[in-house]
C-alpha cells in the first residue's frame, strides 16, 4: 500500500537519518519527503510504498516507535487513502 | 502529497480523538429458533462464532493499516424474543447467557439484540423477555437489552411502557451492589432503527440481511476544535463549519466501513453518522454546545444550537457516505459526557431541560441517574413523555434512566469504563400513577395539519 509517515518532534541531528535507514532495512521505498518547521516543531513527511516491505504494517509501525521513543519524535503511519477520502470529494 | 491534509488529519486523530467508535456486526439469529431451548442457545452461540470469529482481529488490522483508532466491535442480534419464542421455556435468562458467552469468546464488549418490539402489543414471548431482564441484566456484564415501546404508525403502547416502569426499577434493584449498573443496558425505545451499530440499543432488525457490518463513528473533539478557530463568527459559519468537518469525519467511517465488510466477506449497511462522547477530556457533545457560546450545557439556547449541531452533522455526513442509517446525530447520554456531567452537577442541565433537547437531536433521555425511590409510575411516564416526543416528531427517541438504589438527588453515581459516572438528578415529585395504571395504548398521530 502507499502511505504516508509521520514525523514531530524537537528538531535535532540525524532523524531522517535514522528513519530512512529503518525503512531502507524493512524494503520500504520512499517516494517523497517534505519537512517543515512548525511552532518549533521538527514535521516530516514522507509518502512511501510498503508493497515490498519485508515485514508487516505492525512490525514496521513497532519498528518506527522504537525509534520514536529514542529519539523523542511521534512517529505514526496512516493509509494514503485515508487522505484521498477525507479532503477529495 | 499536501502537507496541510496530512497535519490536519494527524491532529484529528492524535490530538482531538478522531476515532471509529463501533464496528458493528449485525447477525442474524432466526434459523436458530428450536423447540428445545439448549439446542437454540447452541445454535446461537455456534452461528455467532462463525460469523463474528474475525471481527476483533479484522478491527485491528484496519487500526494497523489505515491508523485510525477503533475503539470498540460488537454485536446485534435479531430481538431474541423472536428467536427464543419456539423454545418450550418460561425462562429467558439462558438466552442471555448464550449471547454473554459468544461475545466472549468473539472478543466484543458488548452484544445487543435482547430486546423485544412491543409497540403494538405483546406475545407470550415478548413477555417472558421483559420478564427476564432483571436477571439477564444483572447476571450478565455484555448484554444489552431494548423494547421497542412505539412507533409513529402505531402509536404508543401504554401497558407495556407501565411494565417497563415496573421492570427498570427491579434491574435497579437486581443490580443496586454495583449503583444499579444493569439499568445502563436497557434502552426503552420509540420508532428503534433496525441498523443502529450504537449500544445500549443495537439490534439487528427483522428488514436486514444474514449478516451485515455497520460503522458508528465518532469525533466531538473534531468538531469543537473546528469551532475554536471561528470563534465570534455568525451561525451559519458554525453550521457550514460542523457540516465540512461531519463530511471528513463520515469519509473515515466509509472507508472504515467498506474495508472492514470486505475482510469480513459480510455486505456492508450502513455508517451511522453521530457524534458519540465519552467521559474522557475533549470528548464531549456538551463542550460543543458552550463552544458556540452557552455558558453551561442547559442554559436557555441549549436547544437551538443542538439543532443547528445535530442538523449541520447529518448534512455533512449525508454527502461522505453511500449509506447512511443507524441513529445519526448527536448523542447526549449524561453520564458518559464529561460536559454533561459537570452540567448537570451545577444544576444547568435538568431532566426537563433534555427532554426539550432530544426533541432535535438523534436520542433521548440518555444514561440518566435518578433517585432510587422513584417510582414505577414516574418512571414510565418518563417512558411515555419521550415516547411522545419520537412518535409526534417521526424520529427516534429512547430512555436509558437508571434509578440507583439506595442515592438520593445531589449524590453521585460510578458505573465505570464507558458507561461513566453521573450525578443522580432530581425528578418531578408529582405523581403520573392514576395517568400510568389506564393502560391502553395512545393512537398513532395525524400526519397532516402539522404544527
Amino acid at each position: 500500500m502507499k502511505a504516508i509517515i509521520t514525523v514531530v518532534g524537537k528538531d535535532k541531528v540525524g532523524i531522517i537519518a535514522a528513519v530512512s535507514t529503518r525503512l531502507a532495512e524493512c524494503g520500504v521505498n520512499i517516494l517523497d519527503i517534505s519537512q517543515t518547521i512548525m511552532q518549533d516543531n521538527f514535521t516530516m513527511m514522507m509518502s512511501v510504498d510498503t508493497d515490498r516491505s519485508s515485514v508487516s504494517i505492525k512490525e514496521l509501525k513497532a519498528q518506527l516507535a522504537e525509534i520514536g521513543k529514542r529519539m523523542a519524535l511521534i512517529i505514526n503511519i496512516y493509509n494514503e487513502e485515508l487522505f484521498d477520502s477525507m479532503h477529495r470529494v | 502529497m499536501n502537507q496541510r491534509e496530512v497535519i490536519e488529519t494527524m491532529k484529528m486523530i492524535q490530538e482531538e480523538k478522531l476515532d471509529i467508535r463501533t464496528i458493528t456486526m449485525g447477525i442474524s439469529l432466526r434459523d436458530c429458533a428450536d423447540e428445545n431451548p439448549e439446542r437454540a442457545c447452541a445454535k446461537i452461540r455456534d452461528k455467532i462464532g462463525r460469523l463474528a470469529g474475525r471481527l476483533a482481529a479484522v478491527g485491528e488490522e484496519i487500526e494497523d493499516t489505515y491508523g485510525v483508532p477503533i475503539i470498540n466491535r460488537r454485536i446485534a442480534v435479531t430481538p431474541i424474543s423472536l428467536v427464543a419464542e419456539s423454545s418450550r421455556t418460561d425462562d429467558y435468562v439462558p438466552f442471555a447467557r448464550a449471547l454473554e458467552d459468544a461475545a466472549r469468546d468473539a472478543g466484543v464488549n458488548f452484544i445487543g439484540g435482547f430486546s423485544a418490539l412491543v409497540h403494538k402489543g405483546a406475545t407470550p414471548g415478548d413477555r417472558k423477555l421483559m420478564q427476564a431482564l432483571p436477571r439477564a441484566l444483572s447476571e450478565t456484564e455484555r448484554v444489552c437489552a431494548s423494547v421497542n415501546v412505539a412507533t409513529t404508525r402505531s402509536g404508543i403502547n401504554m401497558d407495556s411502557v407501565r411494565t417497563m416502569g415496573k421492570i427498570i426499577k427491579a434491574i435497579a434493584v437486581a443490580s443496586k451492589d454495583r449503583g444499579s449498573v444493569g439499568c445502563a443496558k436497557l434502552v426503552v425505545f420509540a420508532n428503534a432503527p433496525e441498523d443502529n451499530p450504537f449500544m445500549a440499543g443495537a439490534f439487528h432488525g427483522v428488514g436486514e440481511t444474514e449478516a451485515v457490518i455497520n460503522v458508528g463513528i465518532s469525533g466531538p473533539g473534531v468538531i469543537k476544535s473546528a469551532l475554536e478557530k471561528i470563534q465570534g463568527s455568525d451561525l451559519e459559519a458554525v453550521a457550514e463549519t460542523i457540516k465540512r468537518t461531519s463530511f471528513k469525519i463520515t469519509r473515515v467511517g466509509q472507508l472504515v466501513a467498506r474495508e472492514a465488510a470486505r475482510r469480513l466477506a459480510v455486505p456492508f449497511g450502513i455508517v451511522d453518522v453521530s457524534l458519540a462522547p465519552t467521559p474522557s477530556v475533549g470528548d464531549s457533545v456538551a463542550h460543543i454546545l458552550e463552544e458556540m457560546g452557552l455558558e453551561r450545557c442547559g442554559a436557555p439556547g441549549s436547544t437551538a444550537a443542538l439543532m443547528l449541531l445535530n442538523d449541520a452533522v447529518k448534512k455533512g455526513g449525508l454527502m461522505a457516505s453511500s449509506f447512511v442509517g443507524g441513529l445519526s446525530g448527536a448523542f447526549i447520554p449524561v453520564s458518559e459526557d464529561l460536559g454533561m456531567i459537570e452540567a448537570a452537577r451545577e444544576g444547568a442541565l435538568t431532566i426537563e431541560k433534555l427532554e426539550a433537547m432530544t426533541a432535535v437531536c438523534s436520542v433521548g433521555l440518555d444514561m440518566i441517574a435518578v433517585p432510587g425511590d422513584t417510582s414505577e409510575d414516574t418512571i414510565a411516564a418518563i417512558i411515555a413523555d419521550e415516547a411522545a416526543i419520537g412518535v409526534a416528531n417521526n424520529k427516534t427517541t429512547a430512555v436509558r434512566i437508571i434509578p440507583v438504589i439506595g442515592k438520593k438527588a445531589g449524590d453521585f453515581v460510578e458505573f465505570g469504563g464507558l458507561l461513566g459516572s453521573a450525578p443522580i438528578m432530581p425528578v418531578n415529585r408529582f405523581s403520573p400513577s392514576d395517568f400510568i395504571a389506564r393502560g391502553g395504548r395512545v393512537p398513532a398521530p395525524l400526519h397532516s395539519y402539522r404544527n
